[in-house]
């Protein structure tokens, strides 16, 4: 019997060295292991034998089954090991081909910079007013001070619908509508799409697009126009550029002024892009005329208020360097994904 | 406005280097275009005299000349210029001297050229003698006798030897300024001084205006002036002066002018420009023979005259036009030009100078009708201070006689009903500081505007402000803030941020815009821009059908071109034009959309007298990958993500815009959302398009509309769901969708959820059949439900399905 047991263990040991595969591992636990295996036949018949005889090959025997089963786990977790090995080498993949998705879709540029300039400005606490694309004379010019012989005016300028109604020029419009239709306080920027009878070429298009602001309020001063611009010029095209007020006229805004942002190309050196002077004029602004108040009936002692308006074209251009407007308007992918 | 920086200095002085004046002027609100320097490209070229010409002795069309440069012996050079004789001074550049150019016959080499000693046909040539063009000066404001051949320096003040730049006098530049319409004022040298003198306190100096030796004749005795319409010429002044001797003017004025701009003429025309340009006052030089009856007559024309200008054209008169007349007949169009037959001549030996001012409107106005504008019109039209009329008229006279042009007589003519009297206007010391947000004292801001020729007189708190009447801008009390804001300077204003605060972001409208982007961006489509206006042939292009609303154009009246002459009413076309541009440079594929207005010529309700302006989304894509299914699902996770439930995707066949068996009308309830398909294959080829194009028009309105419609919360379920899942056989040409309408309208309530899970054509299946699978789930809210409670739903949805459709229930 203990000859049995011996081996058991003989044939166990060269049978899992050969195996090579968790089955026959499996195979041979069942073999000796298990209910009608060898080991329970060995017990099973030691009920015939001295009860002496029976003590020393009971022992004998469980300790025959512990070398055996812990032969075979280990044979079990080393073959386990090499099954994982060889599954995860057969997955293997070439990690650098490209990955796959739905790319996403590209802003316009034009967007771009009006988000970025809604981003800023409503932080400040300004709202997004809208007005329409087709506008009445009066909202475009008459209520924006504009002399009624002012050349803007013109066929040759201004798209007309009949002679009361045009494309709007300006979004300046919009400023005229809110002024007609609400009380201060007031603080908004109003983004959208203007119209002049200019022939495409590169740096002109009949349609392009504006943003107007407005702010009226008590105690509103040019101080504060140019606080409040200055920090969007560096909003827009980095906080170590300079800006520079300069006196200008604009029928709307008494007084008036154009701001200029050192060159972001050269830093105020000079260069092609700031045509050799170090600066960039960027908008134009001023305190809210009289003349454009008076049309909300508002107390002009009491409120006084700012406006700006800014080609969003021209800074889109300006900014990523881009030589021809129509560009914007082709739309060829190619362009279209180059801004992020 | 071009201002030589040198003549500038008659009036003011300016003492900082050109680059830092000009700094300084466009801070105080002189806004510059652009800086010219005449010397920039110039050296060694000098003042030469010709001393001996004599013929090549190998070349008929050269000559070779003895040229005094200013040196012991005289230099030789060959030239092919035919225009000078001996003793003419010209300009020599020497060997190794640079000139702007463009040399005779060739184009601007940049940088300039550089002249170097050779031999021409085998003679020496030291260097070379110049013409107008090749100094630099354009063609433009190059006197007519000096257009050709070498530049003949014909006036004393020219030594031979001096370098050129110093003998010209072209050593400072001409700064251009940008003036803005409300100052024209400062189209004229004194404007621009008085800017200089006040931004940089230097002192104003008037010109001359006395004469000093008048002829005891008065001009009165020669001409009388009567002004009909004093509405449109407020005032006309006029003398005479006799013994006029046309020669060429000298060269400080010649040169004053080409700085300016302006090309010399002869002495009368040139103190004319040059008087122009100092006061910003045109005038105009009759020869007095040509005045009948010795009176001028200022009054309309009649409707249908006509009238031959002094560039020989002859043109019809309306009874708007100012004209100047004598008794018999017109002289002038008021303004604008003067008639040929009244013109300087040669043999002119007495002018009438007139000195007049028109009502801008009635000179534009005019102007338009002729189609002609002048110098004198546009300066008219922009507005002149008519107190400048008599100034100006003097200081004529005053050149006259300083250039010994002819004898100015005694006195003048002076019609001027209504004097213009100066503005006062009041300007609160604490109101302008409060506006400017600065602190300023009313002694500061006196001495700002005083150095404006402003005259204040303060009472407490309050400036009264009288403005120099060439000073029309200057009206109401936000004027003076602006120019006491200027003379303060702009950059020296503190940056602050404004008091209060408010809420400030986007409405529920502009978010869901928003959104409606964003998620078209992460769904691969990129958003393009195109133009508002449109040809009205895009209705045909893309088989819109006849009286639809989307041909109900708005027209402009002044459209650029037939192209751009309406409004778009969809932005399908235009997408489908960015979709050629795309496909015919061969980029493989693309996703777009556009969200923007379009335009519907019926009346908008809210904005009465407006058309309806509303936004529209396109969404449109073509690529090997896509299909019918991949835009609509594009399209179902838009509207998803928007919240827009319970839509229903009808078969459409009539909008001929799509492929009739490849579009769907995209509805919720009984409101139409959008059409989506692929784009019709007639219309796509009538784009030049060559593979599919999917594309989507959507009502975005109707988007927000539907939207608004609140979503509202439903509680999640507390009880089990219990699905159902079966396969049935139908005919091809039964759509999934109406299968799915009829099991909801079968099943009732309790169904919670229909979801096709699989189409299956082929094996098994009859050709012509195809077998469709459905999940179906049942919940009840209050309990859970029972197996034969369902099984009996289930069992009537599939009779229903049967007697529908004729259905076959398939084992699964």
């Amino acid at each position: 019997m203990t000859e049995k047991l011996k081996n058991m263990l003989e044939e166990a040991r060269a049978e899992l060295s050969g195996a090579s595969v968790l089955e026959e591992a499996e195979a041979l636990r069942i073999r000796l292991l298990g209910k009608k295996g060898q080991l329970t036949e060995i017990l099973r018949s030691m009920k015939d034998l001295a009860p002496e005889e029976r003590k020393a090959l009971g022992q004998a025997a469980n300790e025959t089954r512990e070398k055996l089963e812990a032969m075979i786990t280990e044979k079990v977790t080393e073959l386990k090991q090499a099954a994982q090995e060889a599954k995860l080498k057969a997955e293997t993949i070439d990690v650098t081909e490209p990955g796959i998705a739905q790319a996403p879709g590209y802003k316009h540029l034009v967007s771009l910079v009006i988000d970025d300039t809604i981003d800023f400005f409503t932080s400040m606490g300004y709202t997004i007013a809208e007005g329409p694309e087709i506008d009445t004379v009066h909202n475009n010019f008459d209520a924006l001070n504009a002399e009624p012989n002012h050349p803007s005016r013109d066929m040759t300028d201004t798209f007309y619908l009949n002679e009361s109604t045009v494309l709007r020029t300006q979004t300046s419009a919009v400023q005229a509508r809110v002024i007609a239709g609400q009380k201060p306080p007031i603080r908004l920027i109003s983004p959208g799409r203007v119209f002049r009878c200019d022939t495409p070429d590169a740096t002109h298009s009949p349609m392009f697009h504006q943003i107007e602001g407005l702010v009226v309020d008590e105690g509103i001063t040019m101080a504060d126009l140019k606080g409040v611009l200055d920090k969007y010029a560096k909003h827009l095209f980095g906080s170590e550029l300079d800006t520079k007020f300069r006196p200008h006229h604009f029928p709307f805004t008494e007084p008036s002024a154009e701001m200029d942002v050192e060159c972001f190309k050269c830093g105020g050196k000079g260069c092609n892009i700031c045509k050799g002077s170090g600066w960039i004029e960027i908008l134009g602004c001023g305190m809210v005329h009289p003349n454009v108040l008076k049309f909300g009936d508002y107390d002009t002692e009491k409120y006084t208020g700012f406006a700006f308006g800014i080609g969003v074209e021209r800074i889109a251009m300006l900014k990523y360097g881009i030589d021809d407007m129509r560009l914007l308007y082709e739309n060829d992918i190619r362009f279209l994904s180059q801004f992020k | 406005m071009l201002v030589p920086v040198k003549w500038l200095r008659e009036y003011t002085d300016v003492t900082l280097p050109a680059q830092e004046w000009v700094d300084g002027m466009v801070l105080s609100g002189t806004n510059l275009e652009t800086v010219d320097y005449w010397d920039k490209e110039i050296e060694n070229v000098v003042v030469g005299q010709i001393l001996k010409i004599e013929a090549h002795p190998d070349a008929a069309k050269l000559v070779v000349c003895q040229v005094n440069v200013g040196k012991d012996a005289p230099v030789q050079i060959v030239t092919g210029a035919a225009n000078m004789k001996e003793g003419d001074k010209v300009v020599v550049a020497l060997d190794g001297a640079r000139v702007p150019g463009p040399l005779h016959g060739k184009t601007k080499t940049p940088g300039g050229d550089v002249i170097t000693a050779g031999k021409l046909r085998g003679v020496e040539s030291a260097g070379m003698m110049c013409g107008c063009s090749e100094l630099g000066f354009p063609d433009k404001i190059v006197p007519v006798r000096d257009k050709d051949g070498l530049w003949i320096l014909d006036d004393e003040c020219f030594v031979p030897g001096t370098p050129i730049v110093q003998a010209l006098g072209i050593d400072e530049p001409t700064v251009d300024f940008e003036i803005t319409p409300n100052r024209p004022d400062c189209l004229s040298m004194l404007g621009i001084a008085r800017e200089s003198a006040a931004t940089f306190k230097t002192e104003l100096r008037y010109p001359e205006t006395e004469c000093k030796n008048v002829a005891p004749e008065k001009s009165e005795d020669y001409i009388q002036v009567e002004i009909r319409r004093p509405d449109l010429c407020p005032r006309y002044c006029a003398r005479v002066i006799k013994d006029i001797r046309i020669a060429q003017s000298p060269w400080w004025m010649q040169r004053s002018l080409m700085l300016a701009g302006m090309r010399p003429i002869n002495n009368i025309v040139d103190i004319t420009n040059y008087v122009m340009l100092e006061y910003g006052q045109p005038l105009h030089a009759f020869d007095i023979r040509t005045v009948k009856g010795g009176k001028i007559i200022v009054d309309t024309a009649k409707a249908g005259d006509k009238f031959t200008t002094l560039d020989n054209v002859e043109r019809e008169l309306s009874d708007t036009t100012l004209m100047i007349n004598d008794t018999e007949g017109p002289l002038a169009i008021a303004g604008i030009m003067g008639g040929l037959d009244s013109e300087i001549r040669p043999d002119t030996t007495m002018v009438l100078v007139e000195s007049a001012n028109f009502n801008g409107d009635s000179v534009r106005s005019s102007s338009k009708k002729l189609n002609h504008r002048t110098e004198a019109s546009g300066r008219f039209e922009k507005g002149i201070d008519p107190n400048l009329a008599k100034d100006a008229c003097d200081r004529f006279c005053y050149l006259v006689e300083a250039l010994g042009a002819g004898t100015v007589l005694t006195g003048d003519v002076d019609c001027y009903p209504n004097p213009k009297l100066p503005v006062v206007t009041k300007a609160r010391v604490s109101r302008i500081n409060k506006v400017i947000g600065i602190d300023l004292s009313a002694e500061q801001m006196i001495e700002y505007l005083n150095g404006l020729e402003i005259r204040v007189q303060q009472q407490g708190d309050t400036l009264i402000c009288t403005a120099p009447t060439v000073r029309m801008d200057l009206n109401i009390e936000e004027d003076y803030i602006e120019e006491v804001a200027r003379m303060f300077g702009y950059d020296k204003l503190p940056k602050t941020l404004p008091m209060g605060r408010s809420q400030g972001g986007l409405n529920e409208r502009q978010r869901f815009k928003n959104l409606a982007k964003d998620t078209l961006r992460a769904l691969g489509c990129s958003e393009v821009m195109t133009y508002s206006f449109v040809s009205p042939k895009t209705a045909d292009k893309v088989n819109e059908r006849e009286k639809s609303y989307f041909r109900q154009f708005v027209k402009l009246i002044n459209p650029l071109g037939e192209d751009t002459s309406v409004m778009r009413t969809m932005i399908l076309p235009n997408m489908l034009e960015v979709i050629y541009t795309n496909m015919s440079r061969k980029n493989p594929q693309v996703r777009f959309f556009e969200l923007g207005n379009t335009f519907i010529d019926l009346p908008n309700t809210k904005e009465p007298g407006l058309p309806i302006e509303k936004d529209a989304l396109c969404v449109a894509m073509y690529g090997p990958n896509e299909t019918f299914y991949t835009l609509k699902g594009v399209i179902e996770q838009l509207l998803s993500t928007l919240g827009i439930q319970n839509v229903w995707y009808r078969t459409e066949k009539f909008d001929k815009r799509f492929h009739p068996g490849r579009c769907a009308a995209v509805e919720h309830d009984s409101r139409q959302l959008a059409v989506i398909g692929q784009v019709h294959p007639d219309v796509a080829a009538g784009y030049g398009l060559d593979q599919p194009v999917y594309a989507a028009e959507i009502d975005f309105e109707m988007l927000w509309e539907t939207k608004k419609e609140a979503v509202r919360y439903t509680p999640l379920p507390k009880f089990p769901a219990m699905t159902r899942d079966f396969a049935m056989v139908v005919k091809e040409e039964i759509e999934v969708g109406k299968l799915e309408y009829v099991i909801r309208q079968a099943a009732g309530e309790l169904l919670e959820n229909v979801k096709l899970f699989d189409v299956y054509r082929g094996k098994n299946i009859e050709a012509g059949k195809k077998s469709v699978a459905f999940s179906l789930s049942y919940r009840a809210a209050d309990r859970t439900l029972k197996d034969t409670e369902v099984s009996e739903i289930n069992t009537k949805v599939l009779a229903a399905l049967k007697e529908t459709f004729e259905a076959v229930l398939r084992e699964m």
